[in-house]
């Protein structure tokens, strides 16, 4: 394979697939690089995408036959006790008709698979079954191509775009940046678990291919600092549960067995009842945030997606980044080649974009919340048992005064903790996301 | 909790490569200076496991995530990507 490119893109999840679609459009000869024994192969989400950014790059993408699970009308958000919880939920019909496709669930093989057959329409090759084991570079250190484990599989570049998610031994190696740390990554597990079509219908109260996504923080991660989600798709629910790597390593806890335990919970159990295991998977979330992200751009090299560590670990929001920055990762590209400079400062323009755009300033404004989650461990552990204490003590109907149980949780939560400590937590939550 | 690791892999497609992509860098280190030993527990797949004198490494079942590579205390796995295609292939992903 030893063919001159414009564009070598490593990884064909939606960063890549959507600079390149992006470039094939410009008319750019663009190669992407595919470890997966096909696109979408070797690639998970929690399993929701964006409508808006997948518009960006396909705007007819609903008719061009996206294969979409369910049309998201419902975001529910769980606080879990060991024994029951606490349930909002916002649905509003606005996301059944005008806002149609605001979120949607898919699932990434069939998903990443279809985004890079349009890619391949648009003019990329995309080239599965390889993986790029390292980069070329001349002897002033600028990127020129990259280096695949296929024989003779050197393959030359005048750009080259990381795009190979958020585990990329690539680009710890290149010196892009630094291995994550266990602390700087969560580590999920998920379960895709099988059921009729009418009895998700059923449980979840939706009708006509609409669904609802259940974001879960509390006592179901062992006290660990992490989350879980349940999320609807035709036929199958998609749970994942994950929580921080050094809680992992440290608390000796295994990923299977703290799903085994969230499938048993009285809350998810119902919604899973009959259901038939279909896949058991596993992959890390770019959790550092803000500070996390490296150099995001060099002479001859980007870097989008996971790879750049881009993601919104409030939102949960991580496709829809990668999407993002592959589009604004094209756009500098075609300028560079317009004026056929490859070197960092005209590579620059990407830095820009992501900084005038929605991607980094969402970061921005998170760059503390990892942090605030991972230093309050009553989050997974005593306040779960306390509010479900509260809920409780009110909710039982027994012949004492709603005055004297005020008393008695008021007592139970100076036991374990204080109100100016609970203060002082909401105070500083609150801080880190504003 | 009594879960077997065993019956979830059995769902997946896996297109196993008989070289190893993983390996143990000095097996030694893993007993003599190791107590955590963070492997055993962490990896979704149970991947290592400890026998008599060493930790044995399952490579077949392995899901990729890079945790091992990562959370070992001194960096003691060699961690590669499967060659081109082989590995796990997710059927939803």
């Amino acid at each position: 394979m030893k063919e001159t490119f414009d564009v070598a893109i490593v990884g064909a999840g939606p960063a890549g697939i959507s600079a390149a679609c992006v470039l094939a459009d410009a008319g750019i000869k663009t190669i992407v690089i595919e470890r997966g024994e096909f696109p979408g192969a070797k690639n998970i989400s929690g399993g929701v995408l964006y409508g808006h950014d997948l518009a960006q790059i396909i705007p007819d993408y609903a008719e061009r036959g996206c294969p979409i699970e369910r049309n998201i009308i419902e975001s529910r958000i769980w606080y879990l006790s060991r024994d029951g919880g606490y349930s909002l939920g916002y649905r509003d019909s606005v996301f059944a008709e005008g806002r149609k496709h605001n979120v949607f669930t898919v699932g990434r093989a069939r998903f990443d698979r279809w985004l890079a057959g349009q890619a391949r329409q648009k003019g990329a090759l995309v080239v599965p079954g390889t993986v790029v084991v390292d980069l070329l570079r001349d002897g002033g250190g600028r990127v020129t191509g990259v280096i695949t484990g296929r024989e003779d599989g050197e393959v030359r570049a005048k750009v080259t775009l990381l795009a190979d998610g958020v585990n990329s031994p690539l680009a710890a190696r290149a010196g892009f940046r630094s291995e994550p740390g266990p602390e700087d990554v969560a580590l999920s597990v998920k379960e895709i678990i099988e059921l009729p079509e009418e009895d998700i219908d059923q449980r979840f109260g939706v009708t006509e291919g609409n669904g609802v996504t259940t974001e879960i923080l509390g006592a179901m991660t062992a006290g660990m600092d992490g989350v879980a989600v349940i999320y609807t798709n035709r036929n199958s629910l998609s749970l994942s549960i994950g929580a921080n790597l050094a809680d992992f390593a440290a608390n000796k806890i295994k990923p299977y067995e703290l799903m085994e335990a969230f499938k048993q919970h009285p809350m998810v159990a119902p919604l899973i009842a009959g259901g038939k295991p279909l896949e058991y998977t596993a992959h890390w979330l770019a959790e550092g945030g803000f500070d996390a992200i490296p150099r995001l751009y060099g002479d001859g090299y980007l870097i989008a997606g996971d790879s750049a560590m881009l993601f919104n670990a409030l939102h949960r929001e991580g496709n829809n980044l990668a999407m993002a920055s592959g589009k604004m990762a094209a756009e500098t590209i075609i300028a560079a080649i317009k004026h056929n400079d490859f070197s960092r400062e005209s590579m620059a323009g990407y830095g820009k974009r992501l900084s005038e755009s929605y991607v980094l300033r969402d970061m921005k404004k998170y760059r503390k919340f990892g942090r605030f989650l991972h230093q309050h461990g009553e989050i997974f552990d005593s306040l779960p048992r306390l509010a479900a204490f509260a809920g409780r003590e009110m909710l039982t109907v027994n012949g004492v005064s709603k005055k004297d149980k005020q008393r008695l949780i008021m007592q139970e939560i100076r036991r374990e903790t204080s109100l100016l400590r609970l203060a002082r937590l909401l105070w500083q939550g609150w801080r880190s996301v504003k | 909790m009594n879960v077997r690791i065993e019956d979830k892999l059995f769902l997946d497609r896996f297109k196993v490569d008989e070289e190893s992509h993983l390996r143990i860098i000095d097996g030694e280190k893993c007993l003599q200076d190791c107590p955590e030993q963070p492997c055993l527990y962490l990896c979704p797949a149970y991947v290592y496991r400890l026998e008599e004198e060493r930790i044995s490494v399952h490579h077949e079942g392995c899901l990729e995530c890079g945790s091992c590579r990562i959370a070992c205390p001194h960096l003691n796995i060699e961690w590669r990507f499967p060659k081109g295609g082989f590995g796990i292939s997710h059927k939803f992903g």
